[in-house]
Parts: C-alpha cells; structure tokens; sequence
C-alpha cells in the first residue's frame, strides 16, 4: 500500500445550476431557431451546495462526515463517488470505490434477484466472473436464499436493502462511501451491517460515512467533518466534533424555543378558556393557556442561567431560576405563587407553590420580582413544559400561565426517565469496567 | 468518441446483462412471452394491409407485388428504428436513480435502448424469412443484409444518444417525438415504393437519410438484387457524422444529466 491519502479534496466546491422552465421554452424556441442549442444552456440561478472544501482522509481510517439537512454532506458523497462533477477545486480518491448511496438502486423489478445482482455487480465495476465466485456469500449474507429466483418486485423493502448492502459490500472497495443507509432493515441486519463495516476496517478500508447517528460516528469513526451550509465548521477528534455540534444545534433551538417565548402570552391572553387549575389535572387533559382575575398579574417570565441571562436551553446539573416580573395595582393580601414543570407529553415532573411549602402571605402590592431558582437541574434530555401561576390560597386563579414557557434539557447521556439523581458508579472484587473517557459536559451560552 | 467508444466497451459486460435484462423483464408476466417480438410486426403487418389491400386496394405498382410482403421488409427495420428512438428519449429520467446513485457513464442505456431493439428486429426476422421463403423470393443478396443494418444502427445511435440527453433538459421532446416519428415514417418509403415517386417529393425524400436505408432493405430483401450502393454509403458518412454529434452533445451535457433527471 503506498502512502498518501486515500482521499484529498482541495477547494471542493459545487454549484449546483437551475434551469426555470419558463425561461426553458424561450431557450428551446431560441435554440431551434438560432441552432445554439449549447451555448443557449445557461442556468438561470446557481445554488452553492458546497464552498472551498478541503480535508483528507488517511488510508486505512473511518471518517464522517456529519451536518444538518441540506449542509452539503450528500453532494460531498456524490462528488467522491464521482457521480457530479466539482465545480471547482481538485478531488482524488485512490483506489476503487463503492458507494452505498441508495441500496439497490438499479435493481429491475421484473427480474428475479439473481439477475439483479449480476448486473448490480457489473454496475458497481466487478466482472461477470467475480460476480458469480461471490454470489453464494452475497446471497448467504442478503439472507435471500429462498427468494433468490424471486422477481425482486416481490421483495418487501427490508430485502431490498438487504440485497442492495449484499452486493455493495462484496465488491470489495478500497474506499467504501456509506450515505445513511444503515436505517434501514431490522435490528438484526443493521448490527450485521455495522459488523461487516468494522470487518472494512480491521482489514484496512477507507470508510467514509455520511450520517445523522452521532453515537455511530463517535463509536465508529476516528476523524469527523462538520460540515455547515456547504462549508467546513469543524474537523478532528469525533468527540470534540460531536460536542461542537450538538452545542450549535441547542444554539438553534434555542433560538425558537426563544421566540416561542416571547410570543405565548400574548396569543394566550383571552378571557378563561378552561375551569381553575386541578379541575382536570390528568396528563392527557394538559392544555395550554392562560387565565385568572388579574388583580394579580404575571406580565412577564423570564429563564435565567447561572450568569443571570436568558436562556432556554440547559444541561443536566445546571442552575435554573424561573423569573416572574408581577405586579399587582392594587394591593392583595392573599397570594399564593406556584410553578410546575412538566414532561414533553403532559406528565408532571414537579410542581409546587409558596402555599404548600408554608409561606404566610402578608401583603403584595405594586412591581415584584418573584424568583424560583432551582440550583442544579437533575433532569434528563428532553423538552420541558412551564406552569407559572399567581392565586388565592383556596385556588382561585388571579393569573395562571399553563405550559405556556418551555425549556429544554440537552444532554451526550441517552439516559432514560424524567430524574436524574445525582450519582456515580463504583465497583470493588473481580469487576473489569473501563470508566468513559472523561469528557465536559455541553457547554452552552459561552458565545 | 474515441473516448466513449473505449467507454462502451469497457462496460461491454454491463450492457451485455442490461440488454438481456431488457430483453427478459420486457414480455415477463405476459403468456406469449418472446413471441410477442415475432408477433407484434405481424399484427402491424396486419392493420397496415387491411388498410392498403381492403379499404384502399390496389394504388401500388406491380413492382412491389405481393404488397404486404414489400411492406414487411420495410415495416420491420423502420420498428427497430423508432422504437430504439422513443424508448431513449425516456431512458434517462427513467434510469435517473441509476445515473444519480451509481457511477455509472450514462450513455450506456440509450445504447441499451438501440440494441435491445436490434434484436428485436433479429428476433423478427425470421418471421420476414419464412415468409420470402414461401414467396421463393430469397435471394444470396440476402447476405449483404448487414450493411444497411450496419448503417441503421450508427444512424439510430447518434440520434439516440442525442435525443436521450436533449429530453433531460426538455421534457417537451417526449411529448412531441411521438408525432415526429410518425411524420417520418410517412415520409420513408416503407409504405410505398420509392421508385413509384417522382417530381419534388421525390428530391425531398432524398434528403430523409432513412429513405436509402429503407430502399437498401427492400432492395436486398425484396427484389433480390442491390445497386443502391452510392446512396448506401453517402448515408453512412452522415450517420458516421450524427454519431459523432450525438455524442459530442451527450458528453457536452453528460456533468448535468446526474443534477437534472
């Protein structure tokens, strides 16, 4: 094996052109009329679907390649399966490649799944005779024996798959280019999949990985790319990319988690939609809204970070302090102050209020600044619900904001429930556990 | 095209298996099956001569009697021809998750297309040999038969290859190659006899490339004798010529058919 990368992209850029079918009938008139069919063809917009990328990628090593929706990770695929073309910028891949882009793509439904994996063989650059000296092991390892004379129009789409990663994976490659094919078929065959990519990779392939599944590229891979609106964000370590990413993706939903903030009491503020509070207290008949006297009103709620700024997105174990700006015009001498949190689908996580917790209303008169701080955040990943409300002792609402506030709880741990305790793990005697890697938790709100 | 031709055959084995593909999953499910290829130009051959033997007898020169076996001739390689032609102009969007998904040079499935219908028409042609038989007409002219094939299948390519990568940008050739093919096919002697026609239609036929296509046909099969050797060949220098167009533009638009289909 000589040495270099197995892959090297310099300045890879892709533009992708449009063509507007309205002006596509003027150039097909002008086209017959003049006969300048080809210089006539010139696109009418031009999307950027990937500016000035540069990576490489060792021989022998997995590398992903990861980024939202529509960051240009497909149309890096396609360039280094030489499918498109680059625009601009160089691209070489050394050694054969085998892109598993869509699987069975090309396979003719008419035709039994025999003559399918000859030609899809044939297709992927393998000859008629390797074809045939891998067919049993393609067939074995499809798990189509029984089907195999079967027109493939008769397959249900996990066969399909099956017959189509077969196939891909047999032919051998030295760069294997996988696009988020790995989601389909049952459990069973995508852990045989992820065993056959690991088999590529003791035997010293080139994987590349286009993918969604974080935890795949952080277990699988040893050099990650971020790609960002058809740019390169970020490029290294898997851990420290994955991190990056998630932090920028929380960053994201924070902004509309943000913006659904500040526009819910607002929309809710009609007249009582519903009976007082604890009328229907059943998680199913959770609804949102906003209702109560308003001798005492809660005008504003605001989600605090440890530093005092807004924020809606939080990691396990951080402080939270739930702001409510109250004021009440004329004075009040029984008030009560109340806030639940509750899970994505209507479950109470916690709730409480100045009542139940034995404070003696006095008098509330005026701007207050009421403040429920809650010092570390034991919650698990997920999106959270608010309750805020201001009431008399014996319920009547002067002003109940239900699930109008949201936060959400991000987390690396896929740990289940609502309740995080705090809490480690320890082992004495005979027990072999490696300790995970140590590793921040997300940071969030450092800009 | 030198380039393209090393292409093809490179990927000699794959076009091999996706015309027999083509082959096979083109009658699978129906009862006939590959009889469908011996029958269909015997039910053309059918409609066409109840038009122009019962409702419209007896306008053709005695020249090309008996009519329907004149008409069989033509009627067989012109099927090749236009099928090959409408069936490309789809072939491309129809492929276009092979094109988008697999590397794969493109060009390969207009050629799909033109020889999937060659062996069609080979698979018709004993049906048209029967027939001479039973006429006495065959005639050792018969073995210059793969000349005017030769021509036919350089001229149906070129146009194939630039008809299948035209549609990808404009839909509309679909739509209006049905008509054109039509047109064309009332503008070559297949129906009629090209020695029949004089004046100006006459020099317009000439200009149809097809038409000495047509006439070498008749001519090798029908008549039993060959001398249209200069119309023969100048045919095959412009075939030569629209080949080499078809795929200079095939290859002019080759980067954009992947983003376009």
């Amino acid at each position: 094996m000589t040495a270099g990368p197995a892959v090297e992209a310099r300045e890879l850029s892709k533009v992708y052109r449009r063509f507007l079918h309205k002006n596509q009938f003027r150039t097909l008139k002008s086209a017959i009329l003049t006969g300048s069919l080809l210089s006539d063809l010139t696109p009418d917009q031009t999307f950027t679907a990937l500016e000035a990328v540069s990576f490489e990628v060792a021989k022998g090593t997995t590398f992903g390649v990861i980024g939202e929706n529509g960051s240009g990770k497909s149309t890096l695929l396609k360039l280094l399966a030489g499918i498109t073309k680059p625009t601009r910028g160089t691209l070489r891949v050394e050694g054969r490649v085998s892109a598993l882009i869509e699987l069975g793509a090309g396979f003719h439904p008419e035709i039994s799944g025999r003559e399918n994996v000859m030609i899809n063989g044939i297709m992927l650059g393998l000859s008629r005779r390797q074809v045939e000296e891998r067919f049993r092991e393609i067939v074995e390892f499809a798990e189509l024996q029984r089907f195999i004379d079967a027109p493939v129009k008769t397959y249900s789409s996990g066969m399909y798959a099956r017959l189509g990663f077969a196939v891909a994976v047999h032919v051998d490659p030295e760069v294997l280019l996988i696009d988020e094919v790995l989601a389909v078929g049952d459990e069973a065959f995508t852990r045989k999949c992820l065993d056959k990519i690991g088999e590529f990779r003791r035997r010293g392939k080139t994987i590349l990985i286009v993918t969604h599944s974080l935890g795949l590229v952080e277990k699988m891979c040893d050099e990650v790319l971020w790609l960002r609106r058809g740019t390169v964000e970020g490029r290294g370590d898997p851990k420290r990319v994955v991190d990056a990413y998630l932090t920028y993706v929380a960053g994201g939903e924070e902004k509309l988690l943000a913006q659904e903030h500040g526009q819910a009491p607002a929309e809710a503020a009609g007249p009582t939609p519903e009976g007082p509070p604890g009328a229907d207290d059943t998680p199913h008949a959770y609804r949102e809204g906003r209702w109560g006297s308003r001798e005492v009103e809660i005008a504003g709620v605001r989600l605090l970070d440890a530093r005092g700024r807004e924020r809606h997105v939080y990691v396990p174990g951080e402080p939270l302090t739930i702001a409510l700006s109250v004021s009440a015009p004329s004075p009040v001498e029984d008030f009560v102050f109340g806030v639940g949190m509750f899970a994505a689908d209507g479950s109470s996580v916690y709730g409480t209020n100045t009542h139940i917790e034995d404070f003696v209303p006095r008098r509330l008169s005026g701007p207050v600044e009421v403040r429920f701080e809650i010092t570390a955040l034991h919650l698990v990943e997920g999106t959270y619900l608010l309750d805020v409300a201001a009431h008399k002792q014996d319920g009547t609402p002067y002003d109940y904001h239900r699930g109008l506030y949201s936060f959400r709880v991000k987390s690396h741990l896929k740990d289940v429930g609502v309740y995080r305790p705090e809490h480690r793990w320890s082992f004495t005697g005979g027990a072999e556990i490696d300790a995970p890697a140590p590793r921040p938790e997300l940071s969030l709100g450092e800009d | 095209m030198q380039q393209q031709l090393k292409t093809l055959l490179r990927y000699r084995p794959l076009i091999q298996s996706l015309v027999a593909r083509d082959l096979k999953a083109r009658y699978r499910g129906s009862i006939l099956g590959f009889f469908w290829s011996f029958i269909n130009p015997l039910l053309l051959l059918f409609t066409y001569g109840l038009v122009f033997t019962v409702i419209l007898p007896g306008r053709h020169s005695p020249a090309i009697e008996p009519y329907l076996l004149f008409f069989f001739c033509g009627i067989l390689p012109w099927s090749w021809f236009s099928a090959s032609i409408a069936e490309s102009s789809g072939v491309l969007l129809a492929g276009g998750n092979l094109i988008k998904k697999v590397l794969f040079p493109a060009e390969v499935l207009p050629v799909v297309s033109v020889l999937a219908n060659l062996f069609q028409f080979l698979l018709g042609l004993p049906a048209l040999l029967l027939c001479l038989l039973w006429y006495g007409r065959l005639s050792p002219s018969l073995l210059l038969l793969p000349l005017p094939m030769l021509v036919q299948f350089v001229l149906t390519l070129g146009l194939a290859l630039f008809v299948s990568a035209l549609t990808v940008h404009f839909r509309d050739v679909q739509s209006i190659l049905g008509h054109l093919l039509h047109l064309w096919f009332f503008a070559t002697p297949v129906l009629y006899f090209y020695g029949d026609i004089g004046g100006p239609v006459r020099q317009a036929l000439r200009y149809n490339p097809l038409t000495h296509v047509m006439v070498s046909y008749q001519q090798i099969l029908f008549h039993g004798h060959f001398d249209h050797w200069r119309g023969l060949s100048l045919t095959l220098a412009l075939a030569v010529l629209l080949l080499a167009f078809g795929s200079f533009f095939f290859d002019r638009l080759r980067d954009t058919l992947a983003e376009e289909v």
